[in-house]
C-alpha cells in the first residue's frame, strides 16, 4: 500500500524523498509559486506555496512529504496571506504591466489574476532599479526582479555557468551579473541559454521578440495559471 | 596589493570556506574591498566573483567603497539612545567635521551608525577600526578626535578607551566557581561518555540561546548520525540588541566554554569545532587565541587529549555584522564563507550542518554550563529551577537601572525580584529577550523567568516612566529591516513595509484603520517568514499594541484618510523658488473630519 497525506482533505500519494509541492503536483493539485520550478533544486523563498501542514506553515517546494500529514491549501486564510505576499512583490519593485512585453506570459501577473489581487495594498517602494540593454540579443530590467533566483540556478544547473547571483542584504537585494565591468554583454551568457527564458516575470527578455505572439493570444489571456502550470510543468495532468 | 592578498590566501589555505576572514583582512587594511582584490581572489579561490561580491555587499563590516583610515562606528542600540547616544554623535560629527553616514574629504575619518555592539552595560559605544569603544562621553570624544586628526595608530591610543567591564552583579550556579582546567573532561571520562550524556539528560539543560531545545536530544541525535565527519560549533554571535553575557563568559570563562565544546566532540565524535565570534568582539580575538594555545600546551586541545585517544581542535572564526547568523543555520552559512542565510529545514544542522556534515551548534552558555554538568553531575543543575526549566539562566541587564550587567538567576524568579536586585524603580515597562522578545508592562512582574513563562537568551533592558514606547518600537523595528538577509519575501518587503507604517503613526501621519492595517501586517510578516527574525520582527510591535493599544491611537490623526506624507513640507522648496510664504502658497493635508 502506498502512503498518503491528506490535501484539503483528500488522500493523496507520495513517494518516498517527494516534496509535497511534488506530491500534490503528481496529483493534478496546484499549489501557487514563483521561485519554485520542477526542473530545479526548490528555493523556498517567494513562500507563495506556504501551506499548513498540521496546524504549522511550511514552504510546499522544499518540505518533504511524509506519513500523516494533514494539509490545508485552498483555504481562504492561505490565499489572502498569498495574495498579500504577491502584492508586496509588485510593490517592491516597479511592476507597470500595461508597459510591459511580457505581459499576458508573467507569472507574477497570472499569480496575481489567480488570487483576485485587485490592487496593490500596500505603499509602492519606487526603488530605484537598473536597466542592461548592453546585451545584443537579451535585456535585463531589474525593476521586474523578484529574487525569485531561477536564472541563478538555471545558469548553473542547466547551462553549466555562472551568469547571475543575488547579492546585498534585506530589501537593497540585487541581480548581479559574473563580469568584471558588471554588464551583461561581458557575461557568457548566450540567448539560447536556458537561464535567458526562466524569468517569471519580465526582468529577463529576448530582445526583438517581445510581441511576435499579440497581446489576447498569451500563455495567461485565456487559461488561468493553475491550469498551465499543471499542463506545462507536469504535462501527465494536462486536459 | 597583489602579494598581501597572494599571501593571505596561501595562508587561508585558498580555501573559501575562509573567505570571511580573508576579506576582513583586506577591509583592514585598505578599508574596502577593492574590485582588484575580487578579481584576484576569485581566481586564487577558483570561485566566482559574484560569491565574492554577494559576500562583500551582505556583511556590514565589509564595503566595496572606500571607508575612512579611521572608521568609526556608533552603535545603535536602545540603551545607546538612553544615554543621549544622538547627540553625542552629532558632536562627534562635528569635532571631527564628518557626515554621520559619509567619509571625510580627506579620507582620514568615516563614521556611521552599527547595530548594539553589546556593550549595553558601558555605553554609548562604539568601534573603531573593528575595535570596541565604551562610556563615550564629551570628554572621551574630543580624545578620540584628538587622536584621529593627528593620525595616531591605534596602538598608541589610551587603553582606558578600550576597557571593556565584566561587570559580574550577582553570579549564581554557574558564574560562582570557576572549574579547574580539565576537572570537567576528567570527570566525563572518568565516569564514561554515554554515562555523561545521560547526566546531561537529567540535568534537563536546554540551549541557552533563546530556543531552548533539549542540549542532551541534539548531541544525541548528532552521535547517531551515519556520517562520521561531525563537528561542534559554539555560537558567539550574541547580536540580540541587549545580549552581551557571551561576551563575558568569553572573557572571564572561556576555559569551561571551551571544555563544553571538547566534552561536546567526545560525546558526538567531532574532531573539528568552531567558535563563532561576533565581529563587534575582536577585542577578545587575542585572548582567546591564546587560551586555545594554552589548552594545546596542557593536553586539552590537540591530538590525544587528556590520553583518552579523543582528537579535537577549535577554531575561531570571525562574523563581519550580520545579525541573521545568529541562527544557526545562517551561521554555518557564514562559516562556509557565504551570506547568512537560513537554510531550509528539514535538513537540520545535526544531520546536515557545516559543509553538509551533522554539526551540533550550541550558545557559549549552553557550553558553560554543560561543562559544568559534567564536573558535577546532573542532579546539581536540575535541583535547581523550574519542572519545565531547569538550571539558572544568565541575564544582561541594562537602561534605566544604577547597577547594568550581569545576573544569574534560577528558572522561576519573578521579574521583580530581579527589578529589586537591581535597585530599578519607577519603571514602565522590561524588553525581555531582546527586540525579538516581548515588551511586558509594570503590571507584570510577578511573572517568572522560565520558558514557560517568559524565556529569553538572556536580553533584559528596563525602561523607566521618562521613555516613550513608540520610540522603542521605533529604534527595534527600524533594527529588523536592517538585518533581515532578504531571502524570503514576507521578511524581506515585510519588514521594510512594518519600518514605513510605523514610521507614518509615530510621526503622527497616521489615520483611521493605519493602526489596524499595521497589525494586519505584523500578523502576515510572524507567521509566513522563512525564519525566526522575519516570525519575531513584529513582536515588537505586536506586544505593545496589546498592552498599549490606546498609545497607538492617540497617535492617529482625526480623519478618515491621510496621505503618508507632508504635503505642506513638500511645497516648501517650490515656495522658496517662487520667492512666496502667503497663505495661497500653503495646502492644508486634508481637512478634518468635523464630528
Amino acid at each position: 500500500m502506498s502512503k498518503t497525506i491528506t490535501i484539503d482533505s483528500k488522500a493523496i500519494p507520495f513517494e518516498e524523498g517527494q516534496t509535497i509541492m511534488e506530491a500534490a503536483a503528481a496529483a493534478g493539485i496546484y499549489i501557487p509559486h514563483l521561485c519554485h520550478h520542477p526542473d530545479y533544486t526548490p528555493h523556498g523563498s517567494c513562500k507563495l506555496c506556504n501551506v499548513k501542514v498540521n496546524g504549522r506553515v511550511c514552504s510546499a517546494c522544499t518540505f518533504p512529504a511524509m506519513e500523516g500529514q494533514e494539509i490545508l491549501n485552498e483555504t481562504k486564510e492561505l490565499n489572502d496571506d498569498r495574495r498579500k505576499i504577491t502584492q508586496m512583490l509588485f510593490v517592491e519593485g516597479n511592476h507597470l504591466c500595461p508597459g510591459c512585453e511580457k505581459s499576458g506570459n508573467c507569472k507574477l501577473q497570472a499569480v496575481g489574476y489567480y488570487l483576485n489581487m485587485l490592487d496593490n495594498h500596500f505603499v509602492h517602494f519606487f526603488a530605484r532599479r537598473n536597466l542592461d540593454a548592453s546585451h545584443p540579443e537579451v535585456l535585463i530590467d531589474l525593476n521586474r526582479c523578484i529574487f525569485c533566483t531561477l536564472c541563478v540556478r538555471a545558469s548553473q544547473q542547466k547551462d553549466g555557468k555562472d551568469v547571475f547571483a543575488i547579492s546585498g542584504r534585506g530589501i537593497n537585494k540585487q541581480l548581479i551579473f559574473n563580469a568584471e565591468s558588471g554588464l551583461l554583454k561581458d557575461t557568457d551568457l548566450e540567448a539560447t541559454d536556458e537561464a535567458a527564458h526562466i524569468c517569471p516575470t519580465g526582468a529577463i527578455l529576448i530582445k526583438r521578440t517581445g510581441y511576435h505572439v499579440p497581446i489576447g493570444e498569451r500563455i495567461y489571456d485565456h487559461k488561468q495559471i493553475d491550469q498551465v502550470s499543471l499542463e506545462t510543468e507536469h504535462p501527465e495532468h494536462g486536459k | 596589493m597583489k602579494q598581501f592578498i597572494q599571501n593571505l590566501a596561501e595562508k587561508n589555505g585558498y580555501q573559501a570556506s575562509h573567505l570571511l576572514q580573508i576579506l576582513k583582512a583586506i577591509q583592514f587594511r585598505y578599508h574596502y574591498v577593492p574590485e582588484g582584490a575580487i578579481e584576484q581572489l576569485a581566481g586564487l579561490l577558483h570561485i566566482p566573483r559574484t560569491r565574492i561580491i554577494s559576500v562583500v555587499e551582505f556583511y556590514s563590516f565589509f564595503h566595496s567603497y572606500p571607508k575612512g583610515q579611521y572608521e568609526l562606528l556608533i552603535s545603535d542600540s536602545i540603551t545607546d539612545h538612553m544615554l543621549d547616544k544622538i547627540n553625542l554623535t552629532a558632536y562627534l560629527a562635528r569635532q571631527l567635521k564628518v557626515a554621520v553616514g559619509g567619509v571625510r574629504e580627506d579620507g582620514l575619518v568615516s563614521l556611521d551608525n552599527t547595530s548594539c555592539t553589546g556593550m549595553c552595560d558601558q555605553g554609548p559605544a562604539g568601534m573603531v577600526n573593528g575595535h570596541a569603544l565604551t562610556k563615550l562621553d564629551h570628554a572621551r570624544i574630543d580624545a578620540i578626535a584628538d587622536l584621529i586628526n593627528q593620525q595616531k595608530p591605534l596602538a598608541e591610543w589610551p587603553a582606558e578607551l578600550f576597557q571593556v567591564e565584566d561587570n559580574i552583579r550577582k553570579p549564581g550556579l554557574l558564574l560562582t566557581q570557576q572549574i579547574g582546567h580539565g576537572a570537567a573532561l576528567r570527570a566525563a571520562f572518568k565516569r564514561g561518555l554515554p554515562e555523561t550524556l545521560t547526566e546531561i539528560e537529567q540535568s534537563g539543560l536546554r540551549g541557552r540561546g533563546g530556543a531552548g531545545f533539549k542540549t542532551a536530544m541534539k548531541w544525541r541525535f548528532c552521535s547517531e548520525e551515519a556520517q562520521s565527519e561531525r563537528y561542534v560549533v559554539c555560537n558567539a554571535d550574541e547580536g540580540e540588541p541587549g545580549t552581551f553575557k557571551d561576551r563575558v563568559l568569553l572573557n572571564s570563562y572561556a576555559h569551561q566554554v571551551f571544555e563544553g565544546m571538547t566534552l561536546c566532540a567526545a560525546i558526538i565524535g567531532a574532531k573539528q569545532g568552531f567558535l563563532y565570534l561576533r565581529g563587534e568582539y575582536l577585542h577578545l580575538l587575542d585572548k582567546l587565541q591564546g587560551i586555545l594555545d594554552e589548552r594545546r600546551k596542557a593536553g586539552l586541545l590537540g591530538s590525544n587529549i587528556l590520553r583518552e585517544g579523543l582528537d579535537f581542535d577549535i577554531e575561531i572564526r570571525m562574523g563581519a555584522g550580520a545579525y541573521i547568523c545568529g541562527e544557526e543555520s545562517a551561521l554555518i552559512e557564514s562559516l562556509e564563507g557565504k551570506p547568512g542565510i537560513p537554510r531550509n529545514r528539514p535538513p537540520y544542522p545535526v544531520t546536515q550542518g557545516y559543509l553538509g556534515k551533522p554539526t551540533v551548534v550550541n550558545n557559549v552558555e549552553t557550553f558553560l554550563a554543560a561543562a559544568g554538568i559534567a564536573l558535577n553531575g546532573g542532579g546539581w543543575f536540575a535541583n535547581v529551577g523550574t519542572d519545565k526549566s531547569k538550571g539558572t539562566k544568565i541575564l544582561s541587564i541594562s537602561g534605566d537601572c544604577p547597577c547594568p550587567g550581569i545576573y544569574e538567576y534560577p528558572f522561576g524568579t519573578s521579574i521583580q525580584s530581579v527589578l529589586t536586585d537591581c535597585g530599578a524603580n519607577d519603571v514602565l515597562g522590561i524588553q525581555i529577550g531582546g527586540p525579538s522578545g516581548a515588551f511586558i508592562s509594570n503590571q507584570e512582574f510577578d511573572r517568572k523567568l522560565a520558558f514557560e513563562d517568559l524565556a529569553t537568551g538572556g536580553s533584559f533592558i528596563i525602561f523607566n516612566n521618562s521613555r516613550n514606547i513608540l520610540d522603542i518600537v521605533h529604534n527595534f523595528t527600524h533594527f529588523f529591516a536592517h538585518e533581515s538577509c532578504g531571502f524570503c519575501t514576507p521578511c524581506r518587503v515585510g519588514t521594510s513595509l512594518l519600518k514605513k507604517q510605523l514610521d507614518k503613526i509615530h510621526e503622527g501621519h497616521g489615520s483611521a484603520g493605519d493602526v489596524a492595517a499595521l497589525e494586519e501586517l505584523c500578523r502576515l510578516v510572524k507567521k509566513q517568514s522563512h525564519c525566526g527574525l522575519g516570525q519575531t520582527a513584529a513582536n515588537p510591535i505586536l506586544t505593545t499594541l496589546e498592552r498599549y493599544p490606546e498609545l497607538y491611537q492617540s497617535r492617529l490623526k482625526k480623519i478618515s484618510y491621510e496621505p503618508g506624507f507632508d504635503l505642506d513640507g513638500a511645497l516648501e522648496i517650490a515656495r522658496r523658488m517662487a520667492n512666496r510664504t502667503d497663505a495661497a502658497a500653503h495646502l492644508a493635508q486634508v481637512g478634518e473630519d468635523h464630528e
